[in-house]
């Protein structure tokens, strides 16, 4: 609250700067006709200004946000009796602490009230409001300092623009250094995590062993104690659904491409392409219950009327879904690069009297083969990682299979599980889902680094 | 381009008393639109591209063992006609052709006329090389391939061969067929365009500016080709160049917005031209 209100009293002044600021520079050169005297246009004084009182301000606050509460405890432990202190462990000085902070605030209090005690938490209150009254007025102290010196500096030869624009510039460069940084930090601490589950069970056992039951023993004595972390049925079950789903996506995809782009009339194409684009809008927890409680069914009577065993969850559900997901992803890539192979070619073939047909097996498609094969691997990085519609669909049981009609389990399905519920954070069974979406991170972006690598050297072919 | 037109236009506003006859004569080309010896005869030739006609009753024949050249300013309607002879209009949905053109005195316009002999007989070279990127064996295997022209390995490779030797190309690619038809220089790739069109053994070549994208030295090349190729070959070439033209045609046609004003033996086109818009133009007033 406190914060906030200096927060829009900052932002105040840094409005009544830009002002100040503009109009000083205006007159600095005596007045709206000789503006063409100053190096940059007005306003970028005004800028310049409310930088100056902004920048430094706003900086202080941060620091002192991020300094105050500890400032303020250890003066208030420092002046806490010796007979209070001396025989607490770390612990329960903590709880003190918290004790005094509750009491300053108003808040119930976990032990009994001692005139010690009260005596902390009045100092404590006491040194907060000092504490608000020195950052108000350092920041308008600083703000003020800020003014003066953009006032002086405000003169016809000097370059706000060109000023402005390297404060900016700067403020972008630390911003997107804040996005790659947080990927960096994300990817770090998977990687550490991973480091650690390694340390417990042997990256051998984890990348070839054949047995997935992540089963952590709640007492050591405990029947089966050791889980056993043999990620190959979580790698064959991916495999399976992600080739079912491409096996529908890939051909239906390219022909619905090949045809929108070669055959379709312009009418029947306007219509068509958008309908197939809504495919993808679609959130993939509808896909996920559609799969769950409407294909899964259906091809599990199918599959007993004709005498098959269906498992009720079946990879083949699940994959069928999901390639109907990645349609309009195959579609609209291949569409985009069929549609970059230049008319030139069309009509050097036609010309040579080939028919429609042969144009597009023997030209184009051959041609748009390099983008094609980059965007398939961009679909199949994408039915490798999806989630929500195998947690619906597939089922959990880890089995080592390639019948399609069985129940299998995924990678992406398996880290859910393995992260649902209460955890120990240092458990073998949590720290498997790191070294998961390690692996399962590392084979998309090699995924995509290809297939990126693959569409952007197609492209160069025809500039 | 623009300007060629708009020039056209101005000049047609403040017309003298014989231009405006002339004008109004186009109904009749000036010169002879027959040839002794026709391989293609076009008669009253109609082009429409949705409401606006681009071809206006255009009459002509392409003559055995004869260069036509088609010049006149742009926007006038010379690729249009060229594409009327090979039906490559068909793949433009707003284009609408009607009257008559005979192969070898066969009607090509019919509806039921199916495309793909045509375009085997009358093959099409085009203003920028388009090559497939395929390797240089394969391009010129295309289209022998899609005819089924040769039934063995090594028929194939003969014509290649006999189709890069006609185009001037062989001595160059020999030792690389199998590399990127894409790779080539823009002038050999023009040359592998023209042997890639040869390959099926066409009667007619029509060829649209096809040297506007190369330097002089290959455009000498094509047109020291187009000479030789004369002795199979009839041929009808468009071209902006009034050098190339007199170098490579024995007979020019002039367009002029969608007319043909004009045409005869290319020494009299340019040397004593009968109406005023081709002499305007030979004579470099225009265009
Ligand atoms: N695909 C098309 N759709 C609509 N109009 C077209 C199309 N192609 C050509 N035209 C129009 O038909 C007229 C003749 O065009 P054409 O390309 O035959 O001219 P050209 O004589 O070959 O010109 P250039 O010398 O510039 O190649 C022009 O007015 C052009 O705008
Ligand atoms: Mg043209």
């Amino acid at each position: 609250m406190n914060i906030s209100l200096l927060l829009l009293a900052i932002l105040a002044m840094m409005v009544l700067a830009f002002q100040v600021g503009r109009n000083r520079a205006v007159r600095v050169v005596g007045g709206h006709s000789h503006i063409r005297h100053l190096h940059s246009l007005p306003a970028y004084y005004g800028y310049y200004a409310a930088l100056w009182v902004g920048i430094p301000a706003l900086l202080l606050v941060l620091l002192w946000i991020g300094l105050q509460e500890r400032v303020i405890t250890i003066l208030v432990v420092e002046q806490l009796p010796p007979s209070l202190t001396v025989a607490l462990s770390d612990g329960h000085l903590s709880l003190l602490i918290n004790d005094i902070k509750n009491l300053a605030t108003g808040n119930i209090t976990s032990g009994k009230i001692t005139s010690e005690i009260q005596a902390a938490a009045d100092h404590y209150h006491q040194l907060q409001s000092f504490a608000s009254i020195g950052l108000w007025s350092l920041v308008f102290s600083i703000a003020g300092l800020g003014m003066s010196i953009a006032w002086h500096r405000t003169q016809p030869a000097f370059r706000a623009r060109n000023r402005v624009e390297s404060i900016l510039l700067l403020i972008m460069i630390l911003f997107s250094s804040l996005a790659i940084l947080t990927t960096l930090g994300i990817v770090l601490s998977v990687l550490f995590e991973s480091i650690q589950f390694f340390q417990k069970i042997s990256w051998t056992e984890f990348f070839f062993g054949i047995q997935w039951s992540p089963q952590i023993a709640l007492r050591a004595d405990q029947v089966g104690a050791s889980g056993s972390f043999g990620a190959i049925p979580l790698f064959t079950g991916t495999l399976l659904i992600s080739g079912i789903a491409m096996l529908v996506a890939v051909p239906i995809g390219l022909l619905s491409a090949i045809y929108l782009s070669e055959y379709a009339s312009t009418r029947v194409r306007s219509i068509a392409k958008p309908i197939l684009e809504i495919l993808a809008g679609i959130p993939t927890v509808v896909y996920g219950f559609f799969a769950a409680l409407t294909v899964a069914p259906l091809i599990r009577d199918w599959g007993e009327a004709i005498g098959l065993t269906v498992a009720s969850e079946s990879a083949l559900a699940a994959g069928l879904v999901m390639g109907v997901m990645i349609i309009p992803f195959v579609s609209s890539l291949s569409d985009d690069v069929i549609n970059a192979v230049p008319q030139s070619m069309r009509d050097g073939s036609y010309a040579l009297g080939a028919t429609q047909s042969e144009t597009v097996r023997r030209v184009i498609f051959p041609a748009a083969l390099p983008g094609i094969v980059g965007g398939v691997l961009l679909a199949i990085s994408r039915a490798i990682g999806e989630t929500m519609i195998v947690v619906m669909a597939a089922g959990l049981a880890a089995n080592l299979t390639a019948n399609p009609l069985a129940s299998v389990t995924t990678v992406t399905v398996q880290i859910v599980t393995l992260l649902t519920g209460d955890q120990e954070f240092d458990s073998a069974k949590t720290l498997a889902a790191f070294a998961l979406g390690l692996t399962l991170f590392v084979v998309t972006l090699m995924l995509n680094v290809i297939a990126l690598h693959i569409v952007r050297k197609y492209r160069e072919q025809y500039e | 381009m623009n300007t060629a037109v708009q020039v056209v236009n101005t000049r047609i506003g403040i017309v003298t008393a014989t231009d405006l006859e002339q004008d109004q004569s186009f109904t009749r080309t000036l010169g002879e639109i027959t040839s002794p010896n026709a391989r293609m005869q076009c008669r009253n030739i109609n082009v429409w591209y949705a409401n606006k006609q681009a071809i206006k009753d255009v009459s002509l024949d392409i003559g055995k063992h004869e260069v036509v050249a088609m010049i006149g300013p742009s926007g006038c309607g010379k690729s249009t006609f060229l594409r009327c002879l090979n039906r490559m209009n068909d793949t433009i949905p707003i284009a609408r052709v009607n009257g008559s053109i005979k192969l070898d005195g066969k009607e090509i316009l019919d509806r039921g006329i199916d495309v793909v002999p045509l375009r085997a007989q009358v093959g099409m070279v085009f203003q920028k090389p388009n090559p497939f990127p395929k390797s240089i064996y394969e391009n010129i295997a295309y289209g022998p391939r899609i005819h089924g022209l040769t039934t063995s390995r090594t028929e194939l490779d003969e014509l290649v061969e006999i189709s890069l030797r006609r185009a001037g190309l062989w001595n160059e690619v020999k030792d690389r067929l199998n590399q990127a038809g894409t790779g080539l220089s823009g002038g050999q790739q023009q040359r592998l365009c023209i042997a890639r069109t040869i390959a099926v053994s066409p009667e007619v070549i029509l060829m649209d500016e096809p040297c506007s994208a190369l330097d002089p030295i290959a455009t000498a090349i094509i047109e020291e080709l187009i000479d030789e190729l004369r002795a199979h070959y009839s041929i009808a070439i468009v071209t902006h160049s009034m050098q190339q033209a007199a170098r490579v045609s024995q007979r020019t046609a002039y367009f002029h917005l969608g007319d043909l004003v004009e045409v005869g033996p290319t020494e009299q086109i340019f040397n004593q031209p009968q109406h005023k818009l081709t002499e305007d133009y030979i004579t470099g007033r225009f265009g």
